[in-house]
């Protein structure tokens, strides 16, 4: 069965990158960082392709949040394979306030038709893993989360989820949102023919308003420096002084 | 005003022990607020039973909502519910674990009452009457301190992070009738088990992850030996170079696209400690690194390492675990 789908995609910092900030910043540093389509978002864009593919037809478009450098990242969706794309543009910067972010997606969702939305289950950037599941709970709709695979069937859509201590699986009424992450859906390279394709598919920018954020970070820190480490020696006759040290120096026995 | 809410996981009917670690964190918080601390259980017919063991923890009141439509996870239940309880009280927080459950329940809350939400912190405290936070982000790379503008603040504890610490009291426990949304468009149709008694990598007070230095699939039992001698609570994780070569599932996998674990004692063996990795293990208490390479970058995060075989010093080190457990 065929339908149409929208991914929401979000431009992070690639996970190879060193984040840096200046003194008093509440924002890293965008010099010399390269920006990617964040990890989980792929699995969705694939997870898209895949299941127009099955049905035959069906069309994918592409919702990014953000600035115009967020253009760079429908482009690599475009190239992957997306249909159509759309930039919502905001002034200022999308912060960690995900009830913001979703606000402003969910005032853009509800004037379409596609009856499935699909998130990566969490940004590679804030990690906050909330922005899928609210815009679902904005718009009415019902929503798994952390989904490895899924099918579509007629006016559902079943999931298989990770959840502690097994697998379950759920079935939504379309229209619905999902969030996924690793499992089934690796992307795909974008081709040369996709990539020149690209550039001819319609990409849309339009301004949106974003909501003041209610949650606002203060202060950036690197993570406490771990106490140095110590080699407690080479190969197996190192265990006796490693199981003494685990017991008595870190008391963790 | 004051008032936290902690919502009290539970499974099959039992209080699970993240929620004890919740609900000290909600008392402590609202110490500092002038507040007390509230604890809201929900299930099934019986759920009620232990509900007011939540004292223990500090939790003044504990509001217990029995009902068969709760018993399973049906998640649209479960947050509709929870948002009529926080918004029948003045509650200027109310804390999720940052379970596979807390992550999917609290941003459907946060939207439902239209409160911002922070997820998987790992610090909370209140300052100056404020209630602040701190949580990693980029992968650990960097911690945010955050500050909540409006009240509620909806927030998910990263489990294992903040401990639980009980003293002999009751709650007061308060049932009240839960109502049931009459359209459900969620339907949990099957639920298969992963390994009987096996410990989820993210609850676990102990990990024992293995990498691509186990060579194969085939070797897993060393790394289950381990498991075993280290007792109760201890569960095998896996870098993802492991899971990508099959060689175990995906839910094991400690890092970033896996899971991000915060455990008392952390074995990595045979685990180079790729920057993805350590996103997902750096905030353990202790790390233990083996591994043949004495330049792996495990080394610089592990607080105890021994280069060498791990196929040697596995088993040496699985009966010396075992020799001092036996001996209590």
């Amino acid at each position: 069965m065929s339908l149409d789908i929208i991914v929401c995609v979000k431009r992070v910092p690639d996970t190879e990158t060193r984040v840096r900030f200046s003194d008093g910043a509440r924002m890293i540093d965008s010099e010399g960082v390269k920006y990617i389509v964040s990890p989980y978002d792929e699995f969705a864009l694939e997870a898209a392709f895949r299941t127009t593919e099955a049905g035959g037809e069906g069309k994918v478009t592409v919702i990014t949040l953000g600035g115009e450098e967020s253009l760079e990242t429908l482009r690599v969706a475009l190239a992957a394979g997306a249909d159509a794309a759309v930039l919502l543009r905001v002034r200022g910067s999308v912060t960690m306030d995900g009830l913001a972010t979703a606000k402003t997606l969910a005032a853009e969702l509800k004037t379409r038709e596609e009856p499935l939305v699909l998130f990566g289950v969490k940004a590679g950037d804030d990690d906050q893993q909330q922005v899928g599941p609210m815009v679902a709970t904005l718009l009415g709709r019902p929503c798994a989360s952390s989904v490895t695979s899924f099918e579509v069937h007629e006016g559902t859509v079943r999931c298989e989820r990770e959840v502690e201590g097994g697998t379950e699986v759920v079935e939504l009424d379309l229209p619905a949102v999902v969030t996924l992450t690793k499992g089934a859906f690796e992307l795909r390279y974008a081709s040369l023919k996709g990539i020149m394709a690209a550039k001819r598919k319609p990409l849309e920018v339009k301004d949106a308003d974003l909501p003041e954020a209610r949650l606002t970070v203060e202060r950036l820190d690197y993570p406490p420096e771990r106490a140095e480490g110590r080699i407690v020696g080479e190969g197996v006759e190192a265990v006796p002084e490693l199981v003494r040290l685990l017991r008595d120096e870190a008391n963790v026995l | 005003m004051g008032d936290v809410l902690a919502i009290a996981e539970q499974k099959d009917g039992k209080i699970r022990s993240v929620a004890n670690e919740v609900v000290t964190v909600a008392a402590a918080v609202a110490e500092g607020l002038g507040g007390s601390a509230h604890a809201l259980v929900l299930g099934g017919d019986g759920v009620g039973e232990h509900a007011g063991e939540l004292g223990t923890f500090g939790a003044e009141v504990v509001r217990v909502g029995e009902e068969a439509a709760l018993e399973s996870h049906v998640p649209e239940i479960h947050a509709a519910v929870i948002a009529e309880v926080v918004a029948s009280h003045d509650y200027t927080a109310v804390l999720f674990a940052a379970t596979a459950v807390g992550k999917d329940l609290a941003p459907r809350v946060a939207a439902l009452v239209d409160a911002p939400l922070a997820s998987d912190v790992t610090h909370l405290e209140v300052n100056g009457g404020r209630l602040v936070g701190i949580r990693p982000i980029y992968g650990g790379k960097l911690m945010a301190r955050i500050g909540f503008e409006t009240s509620p603040a909806v927030v998910s504890l990263r489990p294992n992070a903040f401990g639980a610490d009980g003293s002999p009291a009751s709650g007061r426990v308060e049932p009240f009738t839960p109502a049931i949304p009459d359209e459900v468009r969620t339907r949990v149709v099957d639920f298969r088990s992963a390994e009987a008694g096996a410990v989820d990598v993210s609850e676990a007070t102990v990990i024992v992850s293995g990498g691509r230095g186990m060579r194969g699939a085939e070797n897993w039992g060393l790394l289950e030996d381990l498991r075993n001698a280290l007792g109760p609570g201890t569960a095998l994780g896996a870098s993802r170079a492991v899971v990508d070569a099959g060689w175990r599932p995906h839910s094991e996998q400690v890092g970033q696209t896996g899971k991000t674990v915060a455990p008392r004692l952390y074995f990595a063996v045979g685990i180079s400690g790729a920057v993805q990795h350590l996103a997902g293990m750096r905030t353990s208490q202790t790390i233990v690194a083996i591994n043949k390479d004495p330049d792996a970058p495990i080394f610089s995060v592990a607080d105890y390492g021994i280069v060498g075989d791990v196929f040697e010093v596995l088993p040496r080190l699985t009966s010396e675990i075992a020799a001092l457990r036996a001996e209590g």
